[in-house]
This record gives C-alpha cells, structure tokens and sequence, in this order.
C-alpha cells in the first residue's frame, strides 16, 4: 500500500509539471515531448489500478500513434521555432482564473464525496481486480456487452480518416 | 384501404428521396418520377374518399342519420345499438415519454378525406403544368424534388391524428414554401421574398406551437386532437383555458393563412415560380391554417363561445382580412399580386366562417376556393410563359390577350366567375353557405363584411379581367396559346370550378358536405344547418353583377371617365387613400422601420454603451482599485480618457476585463472561456444550493 | 485513496482547460485537450478499480480510440486553417467577430 501511494505520488508530481510545461512551454516540439511525459505517466497509473491492458494500448496509441501525428501536425504548419515569440494569446489571466476556479470545484467536490474511500488491492478481490484489467476480460464484454457500440466506433474511425483526408487535400 | 392511408403521403416522401438522387439522370430528369408518385397519391385518395363515402351511407342507412347523430353525441341511452361514424385512426409508436406515448399515424374522417383529393389533384395538375412551365429551368429536377416534399408535407398534415403530427406537417410546409418561394435565388429580391414568407408564418407558429401544448395541459396531457375536441367541447377544465388556447391557435392561424396583420408575406410570396404560388394558394401552405381551424374547431367552438353570436376574434380577424385584401387587390399592376391580396381575402372568408360556426361553409369554401383560385394562378402563368414574355404587369405587358390565348382566357373567366360568386359557379354556393350561416347565426354584422367583400371581389376580377385579356396589347412579346400541359390543368380546373359547387348546392337539396364531411360525434359541436334563402343569394348575385358592371363601367370605358381617371391627381382625399393602399397600409413600414428597427437599433446601442461605458467602467475601476471611484464617473462622460485609461492599464486586467468585453469577439477561445466559466459556476451553484 | 487519483485527474483536466484557453496555437491546443481526454480516462480507470467494473476500462479504450480520430480530423482542420491565413493561430480566425 505504502509502495503504491510512493510510486503515485512520484508520477503524479512528474505528470503535473510535464502537464503545465506543455501548456506553458514556449517551444512546440518540447510542449509534444511533455505530453509524452505525461501519457506514459499515466499508463504507469494504470498500471498501478491494475488496468494492464488499457495501460498498454495508452502507450502504443496514445504516444505510438497520436504523438507522431502531432509531430506531423507540427512539422506541416510549419511554426515558428524561436523561444521568443509567444504561443499564448491575450487571455492567459483570464484562463488561469477559469481553470483554478474549475479545479477548487472540482477538488472540493472530489474530496467531499470519495476522501474515504479506498481500493482493496489485497487478497482474493485484488486478484479479482487484476484479473478485470486482463485482455481476455476486457475483449470479453467488448465483444459481448459493447459489440454495437465497438462496430461504431469502428465506423468513426473510418470517417474521420476520410474526413482528415477530405479536409487536407490540396485541390 | 383507408387503413393504408398513410401510404399517401409516403408515396411522395419516397419520391422526394427518389428525385433528389437519380432525378438528374433521368430521361425527364425527375419529373416522371414525381408525376407518377403524385398521380398514385391520387387514385389512392379517391378510393378512401370512395370507401370514406360508403362507410358513411352504409351506417346511415343501418340506424338512419338522426339516430347516428345521437349516439355520436352520447345522447342514447343505450350505445351499443348503433355505431357512430367515427374517424378510422391508425397509429404506430413515434417515442414515449414516461407515460406519454406520442404516436404518428393517420386519421381519416370527412375532412380528411375532402383535404386529401384537393391537395393530390391540385398538386398533381402543377405538377403537370411545370413540365412546361419550368422547361428549361436550371434547378429543374431540384423543383419536383421541393414540390414532393411540398406535397407530402401537406398531406402528413392532413392525416395528423395528433397536434404534434400536426405541428410537423406544418413546419415541413413552412420551410418547402420557403425552399420553393426562394426558387430563383440569384435575385435578393426573391431570397428577401423567402426570408419574409419563412419569418412571418414563424412569428405565427410560436402562436401555434404555445396552442398545442396549452390544449396538450388544458385536455389532461395528450396530444390526440379527437380527445382535445371532445374535452374542449364539455369544457373539460373551466372555460378560460381554452380560450387562452383557442387565441393561441388562432395566431397560427393569422400567420400560416395570411390573416390580417400578418398577411404581408403572401404578395410577396409570388417571387417563386407561377405554379408554386397556386400550389400555395390552393391546396398546400395558407389552407393549413384554415384546416388547422377546422381540425381543432372545438377548441375554437369552446374558446371563443361561438354559438352565442356577437363579435369573437376569430370572425372579427377574417372580417378585417375580407376588407383589407379586397381592398389591396385594386391598385396593384402585377396580376399575381392581384391574385394573392384576393387569396388573402378569400382566406378572410373561411376564417370569418369558422369564427361565425358556419363550419360546413369554410370548409366548403376552402374546396372551392382551391379549384378556382389555382386556375387563376395558372392562367396568370399561362399568360406570362405565352403571352407576356415572363412579365405579370398588365398595364405594361398584357392587354387584347382574349384574341391571341382563347383557352386562357376562357378558363379564366371562369375562374374569375368563379371567385366573384356567379351563378352557378362554384364560389357562388359556398359564399352563399358562409353568408347564410352568418345571417341566421346572430353574426348580421359578418354578413354585411360578406357582402362588401362580395362587391369588391367581383370589382377588382374584373378590372384584372380586363386589363389582361381585353382592349389593345401593350406587350412586346408574340402572344401565342399555351402548349398542352398547361392547357389541360387549365382546362380539369375550369370543369372543376363549375361543377364543383354542386357538392353542396343547397339550393337544390343537396348538401353532400354536410352529409360526407361534416363530423358526426362527441368530438364535433352542432352546428348551424343555414336554410338556403333565396332572398339572400338573390341580394349576393345582384351585388356582385352590379360591381363587375361598376367595374366594366369605370376601368373598361376609359374614355368618358376622364374625369374620375384623374381623381388620384387631383383630389387630395383620393390620392392619399390611393397612397395608403398603394404602400399597404404602411404595415410594411412599421414592421421594418417600426418593430425591426425599433428592436434592432436601441438593444444594439445599449448593448453598446455598456460595452462602451459600463465594462470598461468595471475594468478601470479593477486596475486603479478603490482611488479610481472617484474618477469613474469622469470617465463615463468622457470617451478618450476612458479609451486611455483602458490602453494605460495592464493587459492582465484588460483581459479579466475582456470576459465580458469581448463577447462578440468571433474567437473561439473566448467562447470556450466563458463556457467553462459558466460551467464552474453552475457546479459551484449546484453544490452550494443542494 | 481513490480520491487522490481523481484530483490527479482534476488538476490534468484543469490545466489541459488552461491550455486550451490560452494557447494561440491550433497544434498545442489539440495537445491542451489530449491532457483534458487523458484526465478523463484516468478518471475512468480508477472508478473501474473502485466499482470493479470492466465496464470504466473499456470505456476508456473507446476514448482512446476516439481521441486518435479527433487528433487526425483535428490536425486537419489545423492544416486547412494554416493553409487559408498562413498562420496556425487560432486568434486570427476572428471573422464572426460581432
């Protein structure tokens, strides 16, 4: 238990400020590189609430697929690379103020309702937990429960790749 | 076969799709598909208003027609003698909510029924008539598209069982009118047309749209007009709910049919395509409202305490329309103009009747109305596709056309006969129905409008009559007849102007309408069965003989009426009254200058002055703190201090300030701002309150 | 315990709101909502331990999934907006302006 809390505090402090340096760095490539930072931390926290497999496929999309889209995307509008010219605009007080008067909400909230609680990640209903994070559990109730709904996705990725190409082809 | 009925409106929608994807590549590029569709709708529509006939003939002649009465309204002891002739209703689930089952289906009474055939034959003749009419058009195949989608939208109305149904159909309608008003949309003139015609008849559905769910509350919380009626006609919940409803309703009313005050989309309206405006006219769009009034009339019945006579809002709204209209028609040049301030004032007529209890008449006018009025509507397109080289002024472009069109010009004397109310043309009985009802329902006064109305409709159908078809021709064009598929409608209509008023020729004991169409239930009130009085059909027909001789007298011999020729110039009286009706009463004026602007400019302005003066005043005040107080009311007086003010403070405190500042900024940024923003708020609101 | 994960969550998701409100560029406030998605799966994985529920993690691969096609359709708007005004920047797409 101690363990577990050290390693969470340990990613949570690192993915928080890798968090802030990709909306506060000054340099696209290095704000795309903290977001790296911040993915695989939290597929290490998936791993720590047992969900293995979703741990995994955050790694291989997530920081496989989606981050060398974002170099591309980077690469493509060509933007400046130079430290001195800002990539905020003129409203950063202003969304400073919103998001920490989101997170006290929220917070509080959070707080108020689940301070208490616990996960058992001991005994026969930890190993009930890791057996839950499996691929065989999880492909399971997808292919059963989620069938339709997985068959829909499928066709959302299917139509924002023609949607991406429709939108980005030059004519 | 009425349980199939749903098929009717089907049909079209199925060709609406079949139009819009494999039109273009059609022989005809659509047009067959859409005729067919239609022409299918139609024989459909006979044989339900065939078997509606024997349904009706084989109850009456198993109990007899007074006995089916009294059991339609519970008044026999003992029900289970008899049937009454109830509407055949067939629903399938739409959705349901908790309790609520909302269902969509089709309810076929008389109504129905009559509103079934008018809407498919009229439909089906433009639809045959534009082959020729809109030959050539760019947006061909995308016009039988629209004209299905027209079509099908009216008859799902028609059918409605429910006010919800009912409420779609009519939304469906607006917005085809608005696609087909604004057919040729490369002229402002013509997408202004479509703004006005979609606006004003929106302005009057937020009427309807409040009417349906007041009579959804006031009838226990269902939307099943039968239910609605009856409840409304034991007055089901007190009195005034009702006619809250009732007024609601009539709104819907005002801005679908063109009522006064709200009647000034229609003229405008005539910017689409000739046969679009029949189809408006005749069968689809402005009777909406009418049949929504004939539909709900115990809500009317209830609301407005019709039996008891007097002035209600309903009578007292088409009494003005009646008036008003016929008065426009005459100083109008554009002979579609003519027509459509003479459909507003026709429209008046049914209106008027349902608010009088002359139930029978309205709906019996409105059978009629759309045979002759269509006819007209398509023999102005007639003359302007073959006589008048695509122009509708008849000072400038017609004229002498009797020689050149003889199949137009006959077809529209009859349908001009027909609107006057000549014996015995069609309009001839069902006006005699209205006016009859009025005289002996305790509405005198509705009468006498009636018969002014007669008048003046009589008067200006003749000076369009004449300007169009006789003396000399003023066009440049080489008039010509009109090819076979405009003549045919033409001519199916003329018949039909003629004959149709026989339906119901009470002179001669035949009341058809009142045998077939008129409810016999708990769900209809007892109306007035007028007896057919001569003296007053004889009153009706001299007046309208003596205007059309007024009329032939005053606009046909030109010559030795100089003198009154010459009134608008000279006498001031005359003029400014020719003035007030040539600017429409100023009601143009006062919705666009008064109420447009009257709305648009103060909120603009005072939304700019607190942007100007009140938020920047925020903003100082935040950057300076509590010093700057007494200098804020300095700076709202003066502009350039503020404006340095602003410039001089942090840009941090600009940018709380611009929280509110930049509203209307376009960013997307700022807009995702205030939303989470406001969705913080609203949490922290929902944890404090709860 | 479960709390700490879900305010973990909150400040990713917080700040992930920060970005996507005072960045200029169309690229790093796609990332900004990347870091607000991956709040909310981090939220869905821990009530899947808390509940014990597979349910939170396959919902959490359909975000994953639906991320990977917002980022494409995303970054192809971006590149749309780049081609049309020479310039990533969001702030310069003000022609609603009222």
């Amino acid at each position: 238990m101690i363990a577990q809390n050290v390693v969470f505090w340990i990613l949570a402090v690192a993915m928080v400020l890798a968090a802030i340096g990709v909306v506060r760095s000054n340099n696209l490539v290095h704000a795309a590189l903290y977001l790296v930072v911040v993915l695989a931390g939290s597929a290490a926290q998936f791993i720590l609430l047992a969900a293995e497999f979703v741990a995994w496929v955050q790694v291989l999309i997530y920081i496989g697929a989606v981050i060398i889209l974002f170099l591309f995307g980077i690469m493509l509008t060509r933007a400046p690379m130079r430290e001195d010219l800002s990539l905020d605009n003129d409203q950063r007080l202003a969304g400073a103020v919103v998001a920490l008067f989101l997170l006290g909400v929220l917070s509080t909230l959070l707080i108020q309702a689940f301070g208490d609680s616990k996960i058992d990640i001991t005994g026969p209903q930890g190993s009930e937990l890791v057996n839950n994070g499996r691929a065989g559990t999880l492909a399971e109730s997808i292919f059963s429960t989620y069938v339709l709904p997985f068959e829909l996705v499928s066709i959302l990725l299917l139509a924002s790749l023609i949607g991406a190409v429709v939108l980005a082809r030059r004519d | 076969m009425m349980n199939f009925a749903w098929l009717i409106p089907a049909i079209p929608v199925v060709s609406f799709a079949l139009i819009l994807f494999f039109g273009k590549k059609m022989p005809r590029q659509g047009s067959e598909i859409g005729i067919a569709a239609i022409a299918s709708s139609f024989v459909l529509s006979c044989i339900v208003a065939v078997q509606w006939i024997q349904r009706v003939d084989e109850t009456v002649s198993e109990h007899g027609l007074g006995i089916v009465r009294a059991i339609g309204k519970g008044l026999l002891a003992n029900p289970e003698q008899g049937v009454a002739i109830t509407p055949v209703i067939n629903t399938v689930e739409w959705f349901r909510i908790g309790t609520l089952e909302v269902a969509v289906g089709t309810q076929i009474d008389g109504l129905a029924v009559m509103m079934l055939f008018v809407v498919t034959l009229i439909s089906l003749l433009v639809h045959i008539y534009s082959t020729s009419y809109m030959h050539g058009d760019v947006r061909y195949t995308y016009f039988y598209a629209a004209l299905s989608l027209f079509t099908a939208s009216m008859l799902t109305l028609v059918v409605a069982p429910n006010t919800l149904q009912l409420l779609l159909g009519w939304e469906l309608v607006g917005l085809c009118s608005f696609m087909l008003i604004g057919h040729w949309w490369e002229e402002k003139e013509n997408t202004n047309a479509a703004l006005k015609a979609f606006l004003t008849t929106r302005t009057g559905d937020i009427g309807l749209m409040i009417g349906v769910i007041v009579t959804f509350f006031a009838a226990g919380q269902t939307f099943d007009i039968v239910q609605i009626n009856v409840l409304a006609l034991e007055g089901h919940g007190g009195h005034t709910i009702w006619m809250v409803g009732a007024s609601c309703l009539l709104v819907g009313i005002i801005g679908k049919s063109g009522q006064f005050p709200l009647h000034t989309w229609l003229p405008d309206a005539m910017a689409g395509p000739t046969p679009v405006s029949a189809l408006i006219h005749a069968a689809t769009m402005v009777v909406a409202g009418v049949y929504l009034g004939a539909r709900m009339y115990g809500v009317f019945w209830q609301g407005f305490s019709i039996e008891d006579g007097g002035v209600n809002p309903m009578a007292l709204v088409g009494g003005i329309t009646i008036l008003i209209g016929a008065a426009l028609a005459f100083v109008q040049d554009d002979i579609k103009k003519v027509l459509a301030y003479s459909t507003i004032s026709q429209l008046g007529y049914m209106v008027m009747a349902l608010g009088i209890g002359a139930w029978v008449g309205a709906v019996f006018h409105l059978f009629t109305h759309a045979f002759f009025k269509a006819l007209l509507f398509l023999g102005a397109g007639s003359i302007a596709h073959s006589g008048s080289h695509h122009s509708f002024d008849m000072k400038k472009d017609m004229g002498g056309l009797r020689k050149h069109m003889p199949v137009t010009f006959w077809t529209f004397m009859v349908g001009s006969f027909a609107l006057a109310g000549i014996f015995p043309l069609a309009g001839f009985w069902s006006k005699d129905e209205i006016l009859a009802t009025a005289g002996q329902g305790g509405y005198e006064i509705f009468m006498v409008v009636g018969l002014v109305g007669a008048f003046l409709t009589a008067a200006y159908m003749t000076r369009c009559v004449w300007l169009s078809f006789f003396g000399e021709y003023r066009g440049h064009a080489d008039p010509h007849e009109s090819p076979k598929p405009i003549i045919i409608p033409l001519i199916v209509l003329a018949v039909f102007s003629v004959l149709a008023g026989l339906a119901n020729a009470s002179a001669f004991g035949i009341e058809k309408f009142k045998e077939y169409i008129e409810p016999h239930g708990e769900a209809f009130p007892e109306v007035l069965t007028p007896q057919f009085d001569v003296a007053l059909a004889a009153l009706s027909f001299a007046i309208v003989v003596i205007a059309i001789g007024i009329g032939g007298f005053f606009w046909v011999d030109r010559r030795e009426l100089r003198a009154l020729k010459g009134l608008t110039d000279r006498s001031g009286a005359a003029k400014a009254g020719h003035s007030f009706l040539m600017n429409k009463y100023y009601l143009d004026h006062l919705y666009e200058r008064g109420i447009v602007a009257g709305i648009k400019g103060p909120i603009a302005r005072a939304a700019y002055w607190l942007n100007q003066n009140v938020i920047d005043g925020v903003v100082n005040a935040a950057g300076r703190g509590s010093a700057a107080l007494g200098r804020l009311t300095y700076r709202f007086v003066d502009q350039d201090v503020v404006d340095k003010a602003v410039n001089s403070i942090a840009q941090e405190t600009g940018n709380v300030g611009g929280l509110l500042r930049y509203v209307q900024s376009g960013r997307v940024q700022r807009y995702a701002l205030m939303l989470f923003g406001a969705v913080g708020v609203l949490a922290l609101s929902l944890v404090i309150f709860s | 315990m479960v709390a700490q994960f879900l305010v973990l969550a909150a400040v990713l998701f917080c700040i992930g709101v920060y970005g996507v409100l005072a960045r200029r560029n169309g690229v790093l406030v796609l990332m900004s909502v990347e870091l607000m998605l991956n709040a909310v799966n981090i939220n869905l994985i821990t009530f899947s331990a808390y509940l014990r529920e597979t349910s939170g993690q396959v919902f959490a691969l359909f975000v994953i999934t639906i991320a990977a096609a917002e980022v494409g359709v995303g970054l192809a708007i971006v590149l749309l907006i780049y081609r049309n005004i020479s310039s990533p920047d969001l702030d310069q797409l003000d022609q609603m302006s009222g």
